[in-house]
């Protein structure tokens, strides 16, 4: 017996162990921070609320019910102070997932450091700071993309010299594989989201060309891991190899040690299923493999998501769990014993061969077409995702990939584990509150004076060209709040909706189960005197639009005509759309827990729309306790990630639509 | 004379919502006049001739051009002008339907936001349905709703060259919005786009240099062509949706082709052989080369509609449909 120590000599020092954690408000996501601290976690992992992450105070019409859901609201100074009391700054290494309002939250966290008498030199962490996969592909974007890039590039600059060891940016490709994408599109753009990183900052005048390999140096990537560990495996080592190249060859950075290819992995939480959750563990386990098992290619901070993802947020227990696994890895398993275990492997090594050839054709495409940005606004690669994400889901239909427990050995003793309502965290609903209470209690207390001169010179930094940073650090001491920081720079850069993506390529041939429902929609039309017309509606600020793309895709294959628009809408917009587009149905599409207030406000306005009668249904993690109310509230149907049969979903809307048509 | 067509009484009590301007009216008047059941169909008739003869004032314009050269991101520029100066605005935005599912994604509202909580904008989309890349059947049916309620009507479709005439008749100034760099002068003749616009958008002034050589492509191009002398000659608007510039310019460009359409009388006469066209194709998309022969042939067809130049292009459809089903009908039983 020997006793777990990240210490013991001859063996490799373990990757950061982090837990992506953050609920209900700053002081009780300090206290859950602590207590991972204490139980062996090495660094922190923010998660910010919705209202945070897309620049609204609090108490903004746009922040009902998400305040404190998840992620810890942070609206200005103080509450960053309570996110760290008593965990030294100088001394932790914070990762945070911030993007849009990045800068901003870097400015929060540099003043909550200076407060403390740390020097901000010493400060270590990552800031995620990666928009183009906000508009791929996680929905927390803000501004239009250049602006945005501009803002990436002030802190990229700014860090540099002034934060050395900050991280700032993580690029993204973990986001993309979330989305449906294959490991070749995560490889290719990822790495063209660096280049316009990279190409925009070699283009600053105040970036001096020494400083160019350092900035290099410091941009780290965030990868995920699937099920297919092996293939995973040769990804990392097929964007190790690109990195490099790309180092030296595009950018001319000598020092080998500028050109490691650093990276962090929260391991894949897509294919991980509401059906049988216990075996998602197995899961997670075997996705840690795909990024520790070789030496050459391990990450350097590993975030594991838990057993029961498709339910609803982790407790602390959930999170633990997923911890001692990492644990279990390291300090168990002879893993950090080795040298890289594949070295030599010609199976390996063919394999990464073959994503790097095709990795780098796609990638040529990309910047061919003028790079990320211009294949973000023409929706080239959001179109791109959304069709793999078909393919995947087809694979899943119709039995060609087997997942177990959904749609494959499915009979099974009942699980022991508690799933269900009880099973997962639950926010307390007067967190809202009392954040918004918090907030205004700031604002009394605050120089208003200060604050002004703190928002003009920002306004002046934001207009100009001087970097955004200083101006930011200048208004976090001064008490500006999170929604005036964001407002000021949606005044000066505007606000952007991305591509949808959903107009893609239609499947060749239809299974026989898509081309019945078809029939079927044909006919009903017919009797509707126009063809079947539906609203996929994505309300609040939910940036999950997998499974709303997805059903759009599949209900204009079964021959619907399908309004969707995209996410972050109000229910007035809903109503209003669903009313002018003159649909038959409403689908509405929540992930992030906010379906309470959403669903009641949507349907509450169509009552009065004098819409009453036409047929709401709802899909996403939706709690079974939480489906009753919506139920009763009148919401016809719910559908959970367990109803992965979309025909089937298609069929039900027919049904109700008919009925609906009869009954009218 | 074309006699009194449909349910009046119904109609009668929609046009008059309409005419309060009742939001809810709008939306129930486009879903009526899209709807192929007989009974409704005849209702429709009735309100969409009403409204037709009625209507007059507001301005129709077409959007169209090759995909992604930024028509919604202009219309939504267009939309925020236009409400600047008290205008409101209907939209009819068309996109293409899948020939062989018939479904459709409607994704055009992704970047029209000017109208999000407006009671001066409306928006309303439609899938082509079985005609290629241009417009359904409805989107005159709709136009005429919206003509109803608003200052002025915008229909946007997708397509370079063969939806241009299909918008062309249903329109009063036709707008091609080209992307830069989009071709040289031979692609531009050959695609056929230069005849019928009224005026031409440069979109995407922002990318400089491409942009200000496509317009000087469209302008040596237009230079070449043959229009009436002393009529109106299209002008190539420099634009930049995205930034704004340029937008009160070409908002003003197509307020003047409106003028000069009303000052010469173009206007009437545009209008009148919009409806003829119009009838003329919904004629035979219905009843084909047989049905055109029962009426005598086209040029029969063509004197029927030229001798009642008042009625609505739906009620002429409608009363020659009949005649021709009849016609049918006798010779049927006739052979039988
Ligand atoms: C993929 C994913 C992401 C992707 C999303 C990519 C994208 N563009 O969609 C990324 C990585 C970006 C992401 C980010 C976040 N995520 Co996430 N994510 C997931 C995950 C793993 C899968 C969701 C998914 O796409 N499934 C595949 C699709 C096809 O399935 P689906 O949406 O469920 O749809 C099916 C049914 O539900 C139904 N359906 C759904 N919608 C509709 C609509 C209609 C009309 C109909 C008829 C049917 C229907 O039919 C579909 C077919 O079967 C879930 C957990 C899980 N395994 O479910 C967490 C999860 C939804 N995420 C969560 C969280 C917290 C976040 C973040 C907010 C974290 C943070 N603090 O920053 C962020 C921010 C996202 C944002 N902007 O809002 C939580 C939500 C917690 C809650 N509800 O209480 C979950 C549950 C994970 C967890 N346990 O913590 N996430
Ligand atoms: N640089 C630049 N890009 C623009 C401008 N206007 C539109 N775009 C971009 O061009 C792309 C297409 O814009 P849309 O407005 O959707 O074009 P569209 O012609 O309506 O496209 P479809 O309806 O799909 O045919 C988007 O990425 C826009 O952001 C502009 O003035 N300048
Ligand atoms: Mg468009």
């Amino acid at each position: 017996m020997s006793p777990s120590s990240p210490s013991r000599s001859g063996k490799d020092r373990p990757w950061l162990f982090r837990t992506y954690s953050g609920h209900s408000s700053a002081e009780a996501s300090n206290e859950l921070y602590r207590t991972n601290l204490a139980r062996g976690q090495t660094g922190l992992s923010v998660a910010f609320d919705l209202p945070t992450q897309t620049g609204y105070d609090a108490d903004h019409p746009l922040a009902r019910g998400e305040v404190g859901k998840v992620g810890v609201p942070i609206g200005h100074l103080d509450d960053m102070q309570s996110l760290f009391e008593g965990i030294p700054l100088d001394r932790m290494n914070t990762s945070m997932t911030i993007n849009a309002t990045a800068a901003w939250l870097l400015a929060l966290y540099v003043a909550t450091a200076e407060r403390q008498g740390a020097d901000s030199r010493l400060l270590q962490g990552t800031t995620q700071n990666d928009i183009i996969k906000e508009y791929l592909s996680r929905g927390t974007y803000v501004f239009p993309p250049e602006p945005s890039l501009r803002l990436i590039t002030d802190m990229v600059a700014y860090t540099v010299d002034e934060l050395p060891k900050w991280n700032p940016m993580n690029v993204c490709s973990y986001h993309l594989q979330e989305a449906g994408a294959t490991p070749v599109q995560e490889i290719a753009y990822s790495m063209a989201n660096a280049i316009a990183v990279l190409d925009s900052a070699r283009a600053r005048k105040d970036v001096p060309d020494e400083a160019l390999p350092r900035i290099f140096g410091r941009l780290s990537f965030f990868l995920n891991a699937g099920i297919r560990f092996v293939e995973e495996v040769c990804k990392a080592r097929a964007m190790t190899a690109l990195w490099d190249e790309l180092g030296r060859e595009r950018y001319g950075v000598e020092d080998p040690k500028l050109r490691r290819f650093r990276y962090g992995v929260q391991v894949n939480s897509l294919g991980l299923t509401e059906a049988q959750p216990e075996n998602n563990v197995i899961r997670i386990v075997l996705e840690a493999l795909g990024v520790t098992l070789s030496k050459d290619a391990r990450c350097r901070a590993l975030q594991l998501p838990a057993w029961n993802e498709a339910l609803g947020l982790p407790r602390p227990w959930d999170q633990q769990w997923s911890l001692r696994i990492q644990q279990i890895l390291a300090y168990e398993t002879d893993l950090l014993e080795y040298g890289d275990l594949f070295e030599g492997s010609k199976v390996v090594e063919a394999r990464t061969t073959e994503l790097l050839t095709e990795a780098r054709a796609e990638l040529e495409r990309v910047l061919e077409m003028g790079g990320a940005v211009a294949a973000v606004e023409n929706a080239y690669m959001k179109q791109r995702l959304v069709e793999s994400h078909t393919a995947r889901l087809h694979g899943i239909e119709s039995g060609e990939t087997t997942v177990v427990g959904v749609n494959d050995f499915i009979e099974g003793a009942e699980s022991p584990l508690t799933a269900g309502d009880e099973a997962i965290m639950k926010v307390d609903e007067a967190a809202e509150r009392a954040q918004i209470e918090r907030l205004e209690a700031f604002r009394r207390k605050r120089n208003a004076k200060e604050v002004e001169t703190a928002l003009a010179n920002l306004r002046d930094a934001v207009k100009g060209s001087a970097n955004v940073m200083p101006a930011s650090i200048a208004c976090a001491h001064a008490g500006v709040t999170t929604g005036e920081w964001s407002d000021t720079l949606r005044a000066v850069f505007g606000e952007y909706r991305a591509p949808t993506g959903v107009v893609v390529r239609e499947p060749e041939s239809a299974s026989e189960a898509t081309e019945k429902v078809r029939q079927r929609v044909h006919a009903l039309s017919e009797k509707l005197g126009r063809p079947l017309k539906i609203l996929v509606g994505k309300p609040g600020l939910d940036g999950h639009s997998n499974g709303a793309e997805q059903i759009a895709v599949r209900a204009r294959d079964v021959g619907m005509e399908v309004v969707y628009e995209g996410i972050r809408l109000t229910p007035e917009e809903i109503v209003q759309s669903a009313r002018d587009e003159g649909v038959h149905v409403i689908g509405l599409s929540i992930l992030s827990g906010s379906h309470g207030v959403l669903v009641v406000d949507v349907l509450g306005g169509l009552r009065e729309a004098g819409l009453a009668d036409l047929p709401v249904v709802v899909g996403g993690i939706i709690p079974d306790e939480d489906a009753a109310k919506l139920r009763e509230a009148g919401v016809r149907r719910v559908y959970t990630p367990k109803d992965f049969d979309m025909n089937r979903i298609m069929d039900e809307i027919a049904d109700l639509v008919g009925e609906a048509h009869e009954a009218g | 004379m074309i006699p009194p067509v449909g349910d009046r009484g119904e109609a009668a009590d929609l046009a008059e919502r309409l005419g309060a301007g009742d939001r809810a009216a709008i939306s129930e008047a486009l879903n009526l006049v899209d709807d192929r059941r007989p009974d409704r169909r005849a209702r429709a008739l009735a309100l969409l001739d009403g409204l037709e003869r009625g209507a007059g004032g507001a301005a129709r314009i077409g959007l169209t051009g090759a995909p992604g050269a930024g028509k919604s991101t202009l219309l939504d520029a267009l939309v925020r002008t236009w409400r600047g100066r008290g205008e409101t605005v209907g939209v009819i935005a068309v996109d293409p339907s899948s020939q062989r599912t018939g479904g459709a994604l409607l994704g055009d509202r992704i970047r029209v936001r000017a109208g999000a909580r407006d009671p001066g904008v409306f928006f309303r989309s439609m899938a082509a349905r079985d005609r290629l890349g241009g417009l359904s059947d409805a989107s005159r049916a709709g136009m005429v709703v919206l003509a109803s309620v608003f200052d002025r009507v915008v229909v946007e479709t997708v397509g370079v060259g063969q939806s241009e005439s299909d918008v062309a008749g249903l329109v009063d100034t036709l707008v091609f919005v080209a992307q830069p760099g989009a071709g040289d002068l031979l692609q531009f003749m050959k695609a056929g786009v230069l005849e019928l616009p009224d005026v031409f958008v440069v979109n995407k002034a922002d990318l400089g240099a491409v942009a200000e050589r496509t317009r000087g492509e469209l302008e040596a191009g237009l230079g070449l062509g043959e229009r009436g002398a002393g009529a109106w000659t299209p002008p190539v608007k420099l634009v930049s949706a995205r930034d704004g510039a340029g937008i009160d310019e070409l908002a003003d460009a197509l307020d003047a082709h409106r003028r000069s359409l009303e000052a010469t009388g173009e206007l009437a006469r545009r209008r009148r052989r919009g409806r003829d066209a119009f009838v003329e194709a919904s004629v035979a998309a219905e009843y084909g080369r047989f049905g055109l022969a029962a009426l005598g042939g086209r040029e029969a067809l063509r004197r029927r509609v030229d001798a009642d130049p008042d009625a609505s292009a739906f009620a002429l459809a409608d009363a020659l449909g009949r005649e021709i089903e009849e016609a049918l009908r006798k010779r049927g039983s006739g052979s039988a």
